[in-house]
């Protein structure tokens, strides 16, 4: 008797909503950067459940890129919270506007 | 005319393999001389002047080799290389020499060559001496390909050389203001007429798909319909009228004037102008294909004629004389044409060169003289002073008038007969007027020029000219004296040398008898040159006097019956109204406003869009968000 999918799926779509909220909400770089991070690894699960589903291997080589990808991303993406937080010893999104109109 | 019989074509071979150098050698010194002249001072005119000479030996060399072939296998082609070559349509650089470019070969070079030696003396001290020079040869050269040219593309290459020569050497002193405007003038005005001319060229090219003349020729008839040979021929002749100055493109001529005597010499009487003259009989074919054309050609060539001469009575400057004087004698050349006569238009032209030459260096000597004075009024009495050139422009004058047994006597008579013995009558009337004319502005010119008194300072002090600047003088006396005698009569030899390419000249049997008609023609002539000498010479007329009594006339006259006003306000002025318009209105104001709205436009639309960089990271994520949950709701609702 396995799980059903939807409670994957259920699970997946409220770790989507929280870090969408996070990202909304949040002005600490830091946190948003936490809050993406949840919401690829909602995706991640979503992929690997309907990769069960399926008897599909595709869905997990795919979940294994998006982490390899989202490692990646949080090198860079640590590397230039680093560069904001040296310069203006804040991380504030909402203080690093200078580049609006 | 008599279809001439198709003539087949030979190879050049021995002396005339030679041919090429011809228009080589004028171009290559005009090079050395463009680049070396200014340093070796007078040499430059040495060489230049030896190079016509040069290029004179060849084609008399040329002429001599195609005299010994038959006359019914004259005709030489010298196929240099391809020049452009589009599937089926090829243009060659092919040397023609048969009759016709022969007669042309040998004025070009010989009156040339005594031009340049003439320059020698004129141009003396000029600070562009060097350049006048390379200037000269190159028209030479281009004068060259416009006759020897075995197409019509190679044709026009020549031609527009030529204007384009025309054009460096009327203005060559530039540093006045008028001459740069003649010269400009000259270019445009001819311009006209080129344009015309190539829309013909484009129209052989439909009709034949070839611009060799050897095919045209041959199926002139055949191919081209009544109005499609119509056509050709009178663009074509659009392009004669530019060049020789034919009513009504005569206005640049006397204005072109304005270049040093050597160059209204050689290319405004005996050379360039006499193109158009060429073109014509050169093409005679597709005119006679036509059932108008030759006809349009002989009343334009009378208008001119007349008109010319009338304005050429009036003229002060003794330059603008003799210019409006050869556009006169060009009109007798397309009258002969016109007639059919194109041996007799040839023969004028050759015998044209010679005087018209001669009479317009005699007027440089004059000039020369006086000290750069051009007025009649200020002459008088130069007999005494320079009696060189007296004797041999009076030489000249009479060969233009037409004097018994004078080059221009047969030139002319020759022209007239056609029209009496075909009893084309007001043709040969308004000719004979023509005639009256002739005698009676060259008569005028001579008598006010060299006899009576002195009336002015440097007609008291004037001097003869230096041996350099006499001796073509004489030269081309002997040519205006003795060249009538290449042809006496119709028969005679130019004619039976043009035959095979250009056909008998038409003669007919009836009108007047031969003893009444030299009776006419001598009498128009010393009619007009007793009358020039009782108002001019013989002392007893206060002429300046009469002359005020019948104003307006002689002024208007004299101003060429305000062509060039009429002109001005028809074309010249609106032109310019419309260029003002289309540079400052629909330009300034349409066009740049166009493109000034679409660009602000633009600009007004970023200034508004642009306000929604916020710089929040957040109402960008925001954004992505909702755009993605529109882009997937989306997706869902169409699946």
């Amino acid at each position: 008797m396995r799980t059903p999918i939807a409670y994957f799926l259920l699970l997946s779509g409220i770790l989507f909503a929280l870090g969408t909220v996070g990202v909304l909400t949040r002005k600490n770089a830091l946190l948003i950067f936490m809050s993406v991070e949840l919401q690829l690894n909602a995706v991640n699960l979503a992929l690997i459940a309907f990769s069960r589903m399926h008897n599909d291997l595709t869905g997990q080589v795919l979940a294994f890129f998006s982490m390899v990808v989202a490692a990646a991303e949080v090198v860079v993406g640590l590397a230039i919270i680093v560069a904001i937080y040296r310069r203006r010893q804040t991380v504030d999104v909402d203080d690093a506007r200078e580049l609006r109109w | 005319m008599v279809a001439a019989e198709a003539i087949p074509v030979s190879a050049a071979d021995g002396a005339l393999g030679l041919l090429w150098l011809l228009p080589a050698i004028p171009l290559g010194v005009a090079f050395v001389n463009l680049f070396f002249g200014q340093k070796v001072g007078r040499i430059a005119g040495v060489v230049a002047s030896l190079a016509v000479l040069v290029s004179f030996g060849i084609a008399a060399n040329a002429v001599r080799e195609l005299l010994a072939l038959p006359p019914e296998q004259r005709l030489v082609v010298q196929h240099l290389f391809d020049w452009i070559s589009v599937g089926s349509f090829k243009v060659g650089v092919d040397l023609r020499l048969d009759a016709i470019s022969a007669t042309m070969i040998l004025v070009v070079t010989g009156v040339g060559a005594l031009i340049h030696i003439y320059a020698i003396g004129y141009m003396h001290g000029d600070p562009r001496f060097g350049r006048f020079f390379a200037y000269l040869n190159l028209f030479v050269f281009f004068m060259l390909m416009l006759v020897l040219g075995g197409n019509y593309l190679l044709l026009y290459l020549g031609w527009e050389g030529v204007g384009l020569c025309s054009y460096l050497l009327i203005g060559f002193w530039f540093e006045k203001e008028e001459n740069a405007e003649a010269a400009k003038k000259a270019f445009i005005t001819t311009r006209i007429g080129d344009s015309a001319m190539m829309i013909g060229l484009a129209l052989i090219v439909f009709h034949f798909g070839t611009l060799d003349f050897e095919p045209i020729f041959g199926a002139a008839g055949e191919v081209l319909s009544n109005g499609a040979a119509t056509a050709v021929a009178l663009l074509l002749f659009a392009g004669a009228i530019g060049k020789s100055a034919q009513v009504p493109l005569h206005v640049w001529l006397p204005d072109a004037m304005a270049g040093p005597t050597p160059v209204s010499a050689l290319i405004h009487a005996a050379t360039m102008v006499t193109a158009g003259v060429y073109l014509v009989v050169r093409s005679a074919p597709i005119f006679e294909a036509s059932s108008i054309a030759l006809d349009v050609v002989a009343v334009v060539g009378l208008v001119t004629l007349l008109f010319a001469g009338v304005c050429a009575v009036a003229q002060w400057d003794i330059k603008r004389a003799l210019a409006y004087s050869t556009i006169s004698q060009l009109g007798y050349m397309f009258l002969a044409a016109g007639l059919g006569a194109y041996a007799a238009a040839m023969f004028f032209l050759v015998a044209h060169a010679f005087y018209k030459a001669l009479l317009f260096l005699g007027s440089g000597s004059v000039i020369h003289g006086m000290d750069e004075e051009q007025d009649m009024r200020k002459m008088g009495g130069l007999f005494r002073k320079m009696p060189v050139t007296a004797v041999t422009m009076i030489l000249g004058a009479l060969a233009l008038a037409g004097f018994p047994f004078m080059a221009g006597f047969f030139a002319k008579d020759v022209v007239l007969e056609i029209a009496n013995t075909n009893e084309r009558w007001g043709f040969y009337v308004l000719g004979s007027i023509g005639a009256l004319l002739s005698a009676t502005y060259i008569g005028r010119l001579i008598f006010l020029t060299f006899f009576g008194k002195p009336r002015s300072e440097q007609a008291e002090d004037a001097h003869e000219s230096p041996a350099v600047m006499w001796i073509p003088l004489a030269v081309l006396a002997l040519g205006a004296t003795f060249g009538g005698w290449l042809s006496l009569g119709p028969e005679g030899r130019i004619s039976s040398f043009m035959e095979p390419i250009v056909g008998l000249v038409p003669e007919g049997e009836a009108g007047l008898g031969r003893p009444i008609f030299y009776a006419v023609a001598v009498a128009v002539t010393l009619t007009g040159l007793i009358l020039t000498w009782w108002i001019h010479g013989s002392g007893r007329v206060d002429w300046l006097a009469q002359r005020e009594r019948l104003e307006p006339l002689p002024r208007a006259s004299l101003n060429g019956w305000y062509v060039d006003r009429a002109y001005d306000l028809l074309f010249v002025q609106p032109g310019k109204t419309a260029a003002w318009l289309a540079a400052f209105v629909v330009d300034a104001k349409g066009i740049d406003g166009l493109v000034n709205a679409i660009g602000g436009g633009v600009k007004r639309l970023a200034q508004g869009g642009r306000l929604m960089q916020t710089g929040f990271v957040r109402s960008y994520a925001l954004a992505v968000f909702v755009g993605a949950v529109a882009v997937l709701a989306w997706v869902g609702w169409r699946l």
